[in-house]
């Protein structure tokens, strides 16, 4: 008798549609979409890794090839940027650059990501020592300003643009780690996490199963704006003459090679600075957007 | 009597309050202090008692998710308090738990689906990815779900219906012992029912045995073989349902029996009210934890604790009045 009514009042009911679920992915688009800048950012983000990607096959002048006819041009019809004090091609010189800015942005930002989501995971779920060592040297890492920390990292390693991405990861490292370790301090506390412990999952599973996937929302926003950041950062180091080497067309570097010209050819610099601060500008902004969006208490 | 499935003796556990720069442990919360109980095979052990008294720390130390200070737990003939992490994975299968809040027991990233299998992939039981889906849509049906659920989120679904996916899970690995801590405190009391009458469904069925955890009298009544009445810390008193319902001998019980309403406007009963509030476990009385508060109380109480002792047959309690 009592089975019944058990089994009765628990029937789902049967109208339900399937489109009505609400996934968090469904709830974060739901959200994002609302936020117009974002999504503006967001577009231009696709614009510049379609640059990135098709850009070297588009470009109508050679990037390095020297053209002694025409140095110093400002921008016209032939030369849409104008050209450098070699001749050289302004506009295709920024969009082949985008790929350089785009793969030192992405690769160091990812490699810090991973490296810091790991060792705050770690940090946060082991607690004790572990965490006292981990934290603390990130406190180091953190204490010195991070152009300060790369340029120390280069000075060791050499000059070159693998060794900025390395440079510029292991500055990304401790706030990625500081910040999945907090997540993780929360999130190692819920009951689902004791309901896995209970079950018997062992803790490398109750880590990258249950736990890190909380600290995502935390780590999406992060890393997209540190996306800009490490752009910046890179470009900086290429500008002290440490990352990328001329006549490699990197952003930086070129603001480098421009300076000299600055009163006679101020569009040499112009456009590179553009680039650098229009993109950084739409990693932030695109970051602030999902911030909103994947945060459950701003609703609207 | 058979030999008890579980069998828990002498169960300490003493939280370390630190104190000043320097860490040091000067004082214990004495949270769970000399708990010795056993559970026979197939039947509903009760544990009741108010807020903060060690109830549910003693259903998570049988877990292991507390790790107990001092005392044996002996699970099937082993003594389980002093295993490793590792040593106890393969005998948690057998123990299961079910928590009091369904939503802060599942996973919201998770689907029910994957909620459910947790225990089957952990333990290994299924190499075959069709049969554990098969399993899956099985337990979702034991618990009065259906199989299409098994892709939805938790936050998709009632209180009641979050209760049934936890009981699935905790049913999946095939347990003897389940541990339901307040399973049914946080849910409205229309689905309370619902829930209750499932778990003595399954019991029957699946030859569970229930260590229930509560705190509403009527609630364990209505699903305990046998009751146990906690008082800070301490097990005051343990006995058959019916007994400890009809005679129940501690004054602690007695006071607490008195404050379940009776549904009968026209029933006078004589209520037990307690003076003052339950001592802290920080610093508990010496001699009997319920001499503070019981009228009762002679001077033996206050100095010596008294011993836990068979008073009637299988009563056991703890009170120098007997």
């Amino acid at each position: 008798m009592s089975q019944r009514t058990v089994r009765e009042v628990a029937k789902p009911n049967e109208n339900e549609k399937m489109e009505d679920i609400r996934t968090p992915f469904s709830e974060f688009w739901r959200k994002f979409k609302k936020q117009k800048t974002a999504i503006v950012a967001a577009l231009f983000i696709c614009l510049f890794f379609i640059t990135a990607i098709i850009g070297p096959y588009i470009v109508p002048y050679d990037v390095a090839e020297p053209d002694y006819d025409h140095i110093l041009e400002g921008p016209s019809s032939k030369h849409w940027f104008g050209t450098d004090a070699y001749g050289r091609d302004i506009f295709s010189r920024v969009i082949v650059g985008a790929r350089i800015s785009l793969a030192v942005g992405l690769s160091s930002v990812l490699v810090g990501a991973i490296l810091g989501s790991i060792l705050g995971l770690i940090s946060g779920y082991y607690g004790g020592w572990i965490d006292n060592v981990i934290m603390r040297i990130a406190d180091v890492l953190f204490a010195f300003p991070g152009i300060i920390l790369a340029i120390g990292i280069i000075a060791i390693l050499g000059p070159g643009l693998y060794n900025v991405v390395f440079a510029v990861a292991i500055f990304s490292t401790p706030m990625f780690a500081r910040i999945v370790r907090g997540s993780t301090l929360a999130i190692k506390e819920t009951v689902y996490v004791e309901a896995a412990k209970s079950i018997g999952t062992k803790d490398k599973r109750i880590m990258f199963k249950h736990i890190l996937p909380g600290t995502f929302s935390g780590i999406i926003v992060y890393f997209t704006m540190r996306i800009g950041t490490s752009i910046l950062t890179a470009s900086s180091l290429s500008f002290l003459g440490m990352g990328a080497q001329p006549p490699t067309p990197e952003w930086g570097a070129m603001l480098s090679s421009g300076r000299d010209y600055l009163g006679v050819a101020s569009h040499i610099t112009f456009f590179p600075g553009m680039a650098i601060f229009v993109t950084v500008l739409a990693f932030n902004l695109l970051g602030d957007g999902l911030r909103d969006a994947l945060d459950p208490k701003i609703d609207n | 009597m058979a030999k008890p499935l579980l069998e828990v003796k002498n169960l300490k556990k003493y939280f370390p309050v630190k104190k000043g720069i320097l860490n040091k442990k000067e004082k214990f919360v004495r949270a769970v202090d000399n708990v010795s109980f056993e559970i026979y095979n197939g039947e509903t052990l009760g544990l009741v008692g108010e807020s903060g008294c060690g109830k549910s720390t003693t259903g998570r130390m049988l877990l292991k998710l507390i790790e107990p200070t001092d005392g044996q737990i002996i699970f099937q003939g082993k003594d389980i308090s002093k295993m490793t992490d590792d040593e106890i994975r393969p005998l948690r299968k057998d123990i299961q738990m079910i928590f009091q809040d369904p939503y802060a027991s599942l996973n919201p990233r998770m689907t029910v689906g994957e909620i459910i299998a947790e225990p089957l992939i952990v333990h290994n039981m299924y190499k075959d990815s069709e049969e554990m889906k098969k399993r899956i849509h099985e337990l979702l049906g034991m618990v009065g779900l259906s199989s299409y659920h098994s892709v939805r989120y938790p936050h998709e679904f009632s209180g009641g219906q979050r209760q049934r996916i936890g009981i699935a899970r905790a049913l999946a690995a095939k347990p003897k012992l389940i541990i339901a801590d307040e399973p049914v405190s946080a849910l409205d009391v229309s689905i309370q029912s619902q829930v209750l009458n499932l778990m003595q469904d399954l019991q029957r069925d699946l030859d569970l045995t229930y260590l229930f955890i509560a705190h509403d009298l009527s609630v364990v009544e209505h699903i305990s073989d046998r009751v146990g009445v906690m008082y800070l810390g301490k097990i005051v008193e343990i006995t058959d349902k019916d007994t400890l319902y009809d005679n129940p001998l501690h004054p602690y019980t007695q006071a607490l029996l008195s404050a379940v309403p009776i549904p009968n406007p026209r029933i006078k009963k004589k209520r037990i009210i307690l003076e003052g509030n339950i001592p802290s476990p920080l610093n508990p009385p010496r001699g009997c934890a319920f001499h503070t508060r019981c009228k009762h109380a002679k001077d033996i109480c206050k100095k010596i604790a008294p011993e836990f002792k068979e008073v009637e047959d299988r009563h056991f309690t703890a009170c120098h009045l007997y």
